[in-house]
């Protein structure tokens, strides 16, 4: 799914880096916990979190993950969102629930990522 | 001296409680091996490593330092703190268990998941710690 459908599909606002939207994402994974973030997702899919601080932009760094959706219409700081851009990162806000938003992004075609067995 | 002998060194200095700083020692790292050319999937793997290390650093230590040696064939980071330690080892390893702050957790941190990622993305995994006193993590990149 590129990046400019998910926006439609969510009637997002673009925080940062609306210049990439023409960028695919393979999957989603929602959750506000950045450990598992770090232990569960690869590049090419689209993190949606209700946590907007600046180590959710490190923890995307460091997975070279780089499009993000706030849920709950929570926004960022301009500290973070900065940091963003200057990584290259899509940073969108949405006023759905993160089940409302996973839900939509689900039914119109993307999948979640898949977690390898012990 | 040869080619394949030379190593860089990288040292950074992570604070007690730093959480607006904590990732940029990892942020640094990452970018150094990026720029010498090493495998993107072998950096991503040192990078979840160091960032997790630091993470735990800034949560759980009275503050540490985190050390990047990297060699023609391996890279080795190093997660050493000034203390208190961990009682139990074996617990800490544990997927889910965690003694971390509310703070740490309202970062996104504390889902018992930090030292197992760390062995889950390095080729060698050691620590050494005790109640009381100052753990070491020295992890092994094979690239």
């Amino acid at each position: 799914m590129l990046l400019r459908e998910a926006k439609e599909i969510l009637n997002a606002e673009i925080l940062a880096g609306e210049e990439y939207m023409e960028r695919e994402v393979k999957a989603a994974f929602s959750c506000d916990l950045m450990s598992d973030v770090l232990a569960f997702v690869d590049d090419k899919v689209l993190l949606l979190t209700g946590l907007t601080n600046l180590q959710v932009i490190r923890t995307a760094e460091m997975l070279d993950l780089s499009n993000i959706v706030f849920v709950r219409g929570k926004k960022p700081d301009d500290e973070v969102c900065r940091l963003a851009k200057e990584k290259k990162m899509v940073l969108m806000g949405v006023r759905h629930t993160l089940f409302e938003a996973s839900g939509l992004l689900y039914k119109n075609g993307l999948g979640a990522i898949e977690i390898e067995g012990e | 001296m040869a080619e394949s002998e030379k190593t860089i060194k990288l040292e950074y200095e992570v604070g007690k409680e730093e959480f607006s700083k904590a990732g940029l020692a990892s942020s640094n790292i990452k970018k150094v091996l990026n720029q010498i050319g090493i495998d993107a999937k072998v950096v991503r793997r040192v990078a979840i490593a160091a960032y997790e290390s630091e993470i735990n650093i800034v949560i759980h230590s009275e503050g540490g330092k985190i050390t990047t040696e990297i060699s023609h064939d391996k890279i080795i980071v190093i997660a050493h703190d000034k203390g208190n330690g961990i009682e139990n080892l074996e617990k800490a390893m544990t997927k889910g268990f965690s003694t971390a702050s509310n703070e740490a957790r309202e970062m996104g941190f504390g889902a018992g998941m930090g030292l197992p990622n760390m062995k889950r993305t390095s080729d060698q995994f050691s620590i050494e710690s005790s109640k009381g006193a100052e753990t070491r993590v020295e992890m092994i990149f094979n690239i």
